[in-house]
């Protein structure tokens, strides 16, 4: 068995919200409280939880757009937690991101081709005629054409901008990439075609994937394993075919069993669980387990004692006092 | 109740001519769910916009008929129109906020909305207020009636809003993506509300989603839209089971399965809808059907039947 790519340790991630003058005062977001998890190289481990679970605070923490306030990163055997933003430089040819919105992380006034050749210019020392062969090649990876490259952003279609955006991803050849809802404003007709493209890139390039999104039957679809998130927390984490077959916390229960299939035969074959209320807020997460507050089969001690994410199984972990399996 | 003929929306712009709705045509029953799928840019919004009569762009140009209940919507005047709105039409949105202002709270907003069509005290609307909310699952109804917009959630939002289309019990309820911004858990508490709302209102509803697994959930009968047209009409069954344009089906194959075998690779369409400032001639899905043949140049017509596409392998 290879080393892992990435080790995530106790990682946590507070900020701070508001003044002490606003009617509040300062309030704590609790926004990854104790994450822990391994990403081996070649695999994609998929994150999934409702909206503010912290899926993209920790895309960011590892990617060290954001500064963790405890716990350790390695990087390919390297401790990457504390480095300060000069001695990350040389790791961030390494790991990379992808937004989801890519009209927002894509400067309106720059051509194509300088988008794409920023990430060559900043990190390499390649001349401008290696530059403009790169942009050539990369262009063609992602499946856009060569005069695609004096174009701006905005006469592109969204599918065509995420393009832009995995090839100066891909530019310097990197290790990890951290994907944060990659297709979810595309439709899906185009979203297949991303999906399809990442996939091809794997192999090819022999990428590590980090692949955030709310839509499970993508996610099931690009993951080898699965992270499920819930108030800043992994509550559970497996291979993507049992999470899917045989989820075993009541969360990741509710959360598949919501999902709407597009199939009518397949209709009332599952029993939909309801999940009444909102995730509560992360400035004061529930005591003892913080699912409590929405779990069907709460009991007692689930209000006092918190629930460590611990094997279940080969190949799964679950935090919960009483997982179905 | 509601008979849709030949509605097109032209929007003049800078650019030229955008026809964003051609020549659609359908019919919503009472008590019905009628859905309508497409991809974005595809019209659903627009469509339903001319049906409210909330297209107030001057430079947009409308056509054909909307007939409600035997009264025609298109020339109505804008008076006429805003009373029909609030007695017997009501739309959701996608984003709430459009529909709520952030300056009052939620139980003013919906007191407001019920004194507007009803003749009653304050006191009365206040409590209508509350039995909305509660009718909408807001816990805690007598104290949530006193929060801002800001201080709910996606979901509350959403409840909010739906109670106060309710306000007036309409008749049709055009909801626009009421979903697509919230998680799938949240969704599910919002599909389960519709459903109960269907059940003890009867109330008609023209649901437009881009998602053909709420479709599966929720429709009685659908329409595909693609490039401002209508191409496929039926009952929810007959699309699911027996899709018949190239276009319903390669959507249905474009999405992932969440059971079963997972395909090596997705099933994409390949290309992207066409830009409506030049459409192509003839079929505007021929750049991207795999089915495409010589007579696909001209344009294909959808049928008269219940069950029908704008296809020339189907009509042939
Ligand atoms: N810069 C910040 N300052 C204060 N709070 C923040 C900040 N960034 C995120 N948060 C809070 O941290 C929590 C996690 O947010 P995050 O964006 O990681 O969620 P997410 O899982 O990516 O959600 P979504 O599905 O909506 O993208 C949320 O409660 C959010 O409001
Ligand atoms: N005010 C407007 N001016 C010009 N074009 C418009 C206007 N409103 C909508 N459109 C165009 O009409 C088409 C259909 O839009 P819409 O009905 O919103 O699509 P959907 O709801 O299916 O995503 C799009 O091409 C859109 O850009
Ligand atoms: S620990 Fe208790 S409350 Fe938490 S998920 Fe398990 S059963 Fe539910
Ligand atoms: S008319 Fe031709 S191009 Fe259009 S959907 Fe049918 S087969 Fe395809
Ligand atoms: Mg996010
Ligand atoms: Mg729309």
């Amino acid at each position: 068995m290879s080393a892992p790519l990435l080790e995530v340790v106790d990682v946590a991630k507070r900020f701070s919200a508001g003044t002490r003058f606003s009617r509040q005062g300062v309030r704590i977001v609790h926004a990854l409280d104790g994450v822990s998890f391994t990403v081996m190289p070649g695999e994609t481990l998929g994150l999934v939880g409702e909206s503010g679970c912290g899926k993209s605070t920790l895309g960011r923490c590892i990617t060290r757009l954001y500064d963790l306030t405890s716990g350790t990163l390695r990087f390919a055997g390297t401790d990457i937690s504390a480095l300060s933003q000069r001695q990350m430089r040389p790791m961030r040819r390494r790991i990379q991101m992808v937004f989801q919105d890519p009209y927002a992380s894509l400067n309106p006034r720059r051509r194509v081709r300088d988008l794409i050749a920023e990430p060559l210019r900043v990190h390499t020392g390649m001349s401008e005629a290696e530059i403009s062969k790169r942009i050539a090649e990369l262009l063609d990876i992602v499946g856009l054409k060569p005069d695609h490259a004096m174009r701006f952003p905005h006469e592109f279609s969204g599918g065509q901008r995420q393009r832009i955006g995995i090839a100066r991803a891909i530019a310097l050849n990197p290790e990890l990439i951290v994907l944060d809802e990659p297709v979810s404003a595309l439709d899906v007709s185009v979203q297949a075609q991303i999906v399809n493209l990442l996939a091809d890139l794997q192999e090819r390039l022999n990428l590590t994937y980090i692949f955030i999104a709310h839509d499970l039957s993508v996610v099931r679809q690009v993951s080898t394993r699965i992270a499920v998130m819930y108030l800043g927390s992994i509550v559970e984490m497996g291979s993507a075919d049992d999470i899917f077959s045989r989820p075993a916390h009541p969360y990741t229960q509710a959360l598949i069993s919501a999902v709407p299939v597009p199939d009518l035969a397949a209709q009332g074959s599952t029993k939909r669980i309801v999940l009444t209320g909102d995730v509560p807020s992360p400035v004061n997460p529930p005591s003892g387990c913080r699912f409590h507050t929405r779990c069907p089969i709460a009991q007692d001690r689930c209000r006092s004692e918190r629930p460590v994410l611990v094997p279940s199984a080969p190949q799964r972990s679950v935090a919960c006092h009483f997982p179905t399996c | 109740m509601l008979k849709v003929r030949k509605l097109s929306v032209t929007f003049r712009t800078e650019q030229g001519m955008v026809q964003a709705v051609d020549h659609v045509s359908f019919d919503v029953g009472e008590g019905e769910l009628l859905g309508v799928v497409g991809e974005s840019g595809s019209g659903k919004t627009v469509s339903l916009l001319a049906v409210m009569g909330l297209i107030t762009d001057p430079n947009a140009v409308i056509t054909g008929s909307i007939q409600y209940r035997g009264r025609e919507l298109v020339g109505m005047k804008p008076r006429d129109m805003r009373a029909l709105r609030g007695k017997e039409i009501a739309m959701i949105f996608q984003d709430p906020m459009t529909a709520l202002t952030p300056v009052y709270t939620i139980g003013w907003q919906i007191a407001e909305q019920v004194l507007a069509h009803e003749k009653i005290s304050k006191a009365a609307a206040w409590q209508r207020a509350i039995d909305l909310l509660a009718e909408v699952n807001i816990p805690n109804p007598q104290e949530a009636v006193h929060r801002y917009p800001h201080q709910l959630s996606g979901g509350m939002r959403q409840r909010v809003v739906i109670a106060m289309a309710l306000s007036c019990n309409p008749a049709l309820l055009v909801a626009d993506e009421p979903t697509t911004a919230l998680d799938v858990t949240v969704q599910a508490q919002i599909l389960d509300l519709l459903h109960k709302l269907r059940r003890n209102h009867g109330s008609a509803i023209v649901f437009i989603t881009h998602d053909m697994g709420v479709m599966a959930e929720i429709a009685d009968r659908m329409l595909v839209m693609y490039a401002g047209r209508v191409v496929e009409r039926g009952t929810k069954e007959e699309l699911f089971l027996q899709p018949l344009h190239p276009y319903t089906r390669a959507l249905l194959d474009s999405i992932p399965p969440l059971t079963g075998e997972k395909p090596k690779r997705l099933r994409a369409i390949p290309g992207t809808p066409p830009n409506l400032l030049n459409r192509p001639l003839g079929c505007a899905f021929a750049p991207r059907c795999i089915e495409r043949f010589e007579k696909c140049s001209a344009e294909p017509a959808l049928g008269d039947g219940k069950n029908a596409a704008a296809c020339f392998r189907v009509s042939a």
